[in-house]
């Protein structure tokens, strides 16, 4: 009877894997199949767009494009993520990213300590900005019941209102030489972090190296910890976390916290590595793309790290695309159909596992009953 | 589980490999050379366009520059190569933009608006024998060409002739977003407003703040903003707001005796906006098309424009318009005023 539960057990590894191969599968080949399409129902060739994508997108310098931008999408995924782990929407890494990135941005212009000290203090500020502005949401959440959806949406809107105000030039920004734009203070160069040199194809951001550090501070908390184990318990069912002694409102409060901590260094590939000053330009709308990459990569910390080098991929690739005379629509269409069918295939794959299992298990049973039922006969004989 | 992720684990570490394996392969703008020598026509030039939020068809800003570039290309002959902004662009993405037209021999290139001037510093260093343009910017660089105009002198004009025009005393500004170069415009409308007639109320209203540069492409918008200040008794609304303009133009028209002022293009004779015409007062014309040709004139004859060039109200880089003769009865005013500018009597702020 054990060799049949271990010889079971193997089998159901293997079809695990399977299955969980399957899902992306099924969703690319599909989100392929729809975007041609698409593209062909445009009047132009799909395959020759697709050509163009992988010629373009495999060299040097779209790589050190994809990785720098995968950089800092990954950190939104997880900023993402670990709300979701929890059930909680943290819709506001946006406001959350922004704010933090201001505040870290007037911080590093005003600080002239040695690099050592200061890089740390900048990033330290941004995680706490956004662990503060976060902990509105959180606390709001769990002494008022106030929904984190609307709550941070709203707080979203108000860091908008915020920096816009204390951006200008008679508060803490500078007018450039033209007129024309309004930065924070520039980071002086002792603040820049490092960068890796790719020669001709630019160079890779010294950030990344940061946003590995906290995929694998993710994996381990939530997969090795207790404090991981009572989140995902709080996540799969409240009161059964409750039951088991876990406190739900503390649990809520502190996942917020965490989720905008890391939010708070969305900002910083960008920030430390590139811009260097908190300005107009800065980019916008970086806790969205995380809600999609964490919805791609299922909230696991390799998967959205998939997702965050796709999304660089696609978005260098459809930029070349309007180059060679296709719409620059097809971007958002692309990222739109793979969205949808990633959460369309793992849910068909998941009701098709599921189904599997049961009949597997049911025909285990039958088979177990009827052994069982030999047996007896062997020992009444 | 724990299978899946050392197998992921493993794709992701042979995917790396594979990455960095090829990274010392060629760049882009190595594996398509020859993207500069199919193009055939000699003789020519290679205008590259790279569009701020909007893009051609915005009836305003973006389409003041395309018209620049239509003009010399008709003349010049050539080819033309445009790139639109997203609202989500990064800095990668715009120094992407630029290099992809310097890859495939654009020159010159023009970057329209303020946001491509930290990655116009970059490019441009990069590639030294193209010509770049910038306008409502300044880059150092040798090879650019920086393309400034005197805004608040034409809103000045513009607010002169709202306070001429307004029966209740009363005007509106609808900025697209609160950035420097708006608020010069809202900075020389009022102060034109208050130099007629300092007892006017002058109503202003930003459709975005910051980094949401969403107010300069929202119509909706516009419209709200506009409908809201004729609901409170303006009846002039000047707005600097590129396509949201083209709603705050419809509003207007909807309420009797009430005027637009149009910005960036002439406003009364885009097709777009021929049902609404009989309502533009005037537009504040930015000549961002004058600026445009000068540049691609000056590369044709190999004698590339670079420095700062501004444009200002004296010779003809801003002006009002006077497109359905609306403004003809007060036009001796608004010739005084121009004259006091240009002579330097009155000195236009550029900050509110």
């Amino acid at each position: 009877m054990k060799t049949l539960i271990s010889r079971g057990t193997a089998r159901f590894d293997k079809e695990r894997l399977i299955l969980a191969v399957a899902a992306p599968l099924l969703a690319v080949v599909t989100a392929l199949v729809v975007t041609a399409l698409i593209i062909a129902a445009t009047g132009k060739d799909p395959f020759a767009a697709f050509s163009d994508m992988v010629t373009y997108g495999s060299a040097s310098d779209s790589q050190v494009y994809i990785l720098n931008k995968a950089t800092t999408y990954y950190l939104a995924g997880v900023a993402v993520a670990v709300g979701f782990r929890m059930n909680l929407f943290n819709i506001g890494v946006d406001g959350q990213y922004r704010l933090a990135a201001f505040v870290a941005a007037v911080l590093g212009g005003a600080l002239t300590l040695p690099g050592w000290l200061s890089i740390p203090l900048i990033i330290l500020a941004a995680m706490a900005t956004g662990a503060l502005w976060a902990a509105i949401a959180g606390i709001l959440k769990v002494t008022r019941g106030v929904s984190e959806v609307i709550a941070t949406i709203m707080l979203n809107a108000i860091a908008t209102a915020i920096i816009a105000y204390l951006l200008q030039p008679e508060q803490l920004g500078q007018l450039d030489n033209a007129g024309t734009l309004v930065s924070t203070k520039p980071l002086p160069t002792s603040s820049y972090f490092f960068t890796m040199d790719a020669g001709p194809a630019g160079q890779v951001w010294g950030f990344i190296v940061v946003a590995v550090l906290v995929g694998i501070a993710y994996w381990f908390v939530l997969g090795r910890t207790r404090f991981g184990f009572d989140l995902r318990t709080v996540g799969q069912s409240e009161s059964a976390a409750a039951a088991s002694g876990v406190s739900v409102k503390k649990m809520v409060a502190t996942s917020m916290i965490i989720s905008g901590a890391v939010a708070g260094l969305v900002g910083m590939p960008t920030l430390l590595n590139d811009s260097h000053q908190y300005d107009n330009s800065f980019p916008v709308g970086l806790g969205f793309t995380g809600i999609a990459i964490a919805l791609l990569g299922r909230n696991h910390p390799v998967g959205i790290a998939l997702g965050a080098l796709l999304w660089g991929f696609l978005e260098r690739t459809t930029n070349h695309l309007e180059f060679q005379g296709y719409d620059k629509e097809i971007l958002g269409v692309i990222q739109g159909v793979i969205v949808l069918c990633v959460v369309i295939a793992y849910e068909v794959v998941r009701r098709y596992g599921l189904k599997r299992q049961q009949q597997r298990v049911g025909a285990e049973l039958a088979a177990q009953a009827s052994a069982v039922r030999t047996e007896k006969q062997e020992v009444a004989g | 589980m724990r299978r899946v992720a050392k197998i992921s684990a493993a794709c992701i570490a042979t995917a790396a490999l594979a990455l960095t394996a090829t990274a010392c392969g060629g760049t882009s703008s190595d594996n398509k050379s020859s993207g500069s020598s199919d193009s055939g026509k000699k003789g020519g030039v290679k205008i590259g366009l790279a569009f701020d939020v909007g893009g051609r068809g915005d009836h305003s800003f973006n389409d003041s520059a395309a018209r620049g570039a239509d003009k010399a290309k008709k003349e010049f002959g050539g080819d033309l190569k445009e790139l639109t902004a997203k609202t989500s662009d990064t800095e990668a993405d715009r120094e992407q933009r630029l290099s992809d037209l310097a890859d495939a021999g654009y020159n010159p290139i023009i970057g329209v608006g303020y946001a491509y001037a930290t990655s116009m510093t970059k490019v441009s260093a990069k590639y030294p024998k193209t010509t770049f343009g910038i306008v409502d910017s300044v880059v150092n660089a040798k090879n650019t060409d920086s393309i400034v105009f005197t805004e608040e002198q034409g809103s000045y004009l513009a607010g002169v002739a709202a306070a001429l025009k307004t029966k209740k005393d009363h005007v509106g500004f609808i900025g697209g977003v609160d950035v420097p170069l708006i608020k010069k415009f809202e900075a020389g409308y009022v102060q034109g407003v208050k130099a007629t007639n300092p007892k006017i109320k002058v109503d202003v209203q930003y459709l975005s703040h910051g980094s949401d540069t969403s107010g300069f492409a929202s119509p909706d918008k516009g419209k709200e903003a506009a409908q809201g200040m004729l609901d409170k008794g303006a009846d002039v609304v000047y707005s600097a707001a590129g396509s949201s303009g083209n709603g705050a133009i419809e509003a207007v028209s909807g309420t009797k005796g009430a005027w637009a002022i149009g910005v960036d293009s002439d406003q009364y004779n885009i097709p777009g906006l021929a049902k609404y015409k009989s309502s533009i007062l005037t537009s504040v014309v930015k000549n961002v098309d004058i600026g445009v040709y000068d540049l691609i004139q000056s590369v044709k004859d190999g004698s590339p424009k670079t420095g700062t060039n501004t444009y200002a109200l004296k010779d003809g880089g801003v002006s009002l318009a006077t497109s359905g003769g609306y403004i003809d009865d007060i036009k001796a005013k608004l010739d005084a005023a121009k004259q006091e500018i240009a002579s330097g009597k009155v000195k236009v702020k550029t900050t509110p």
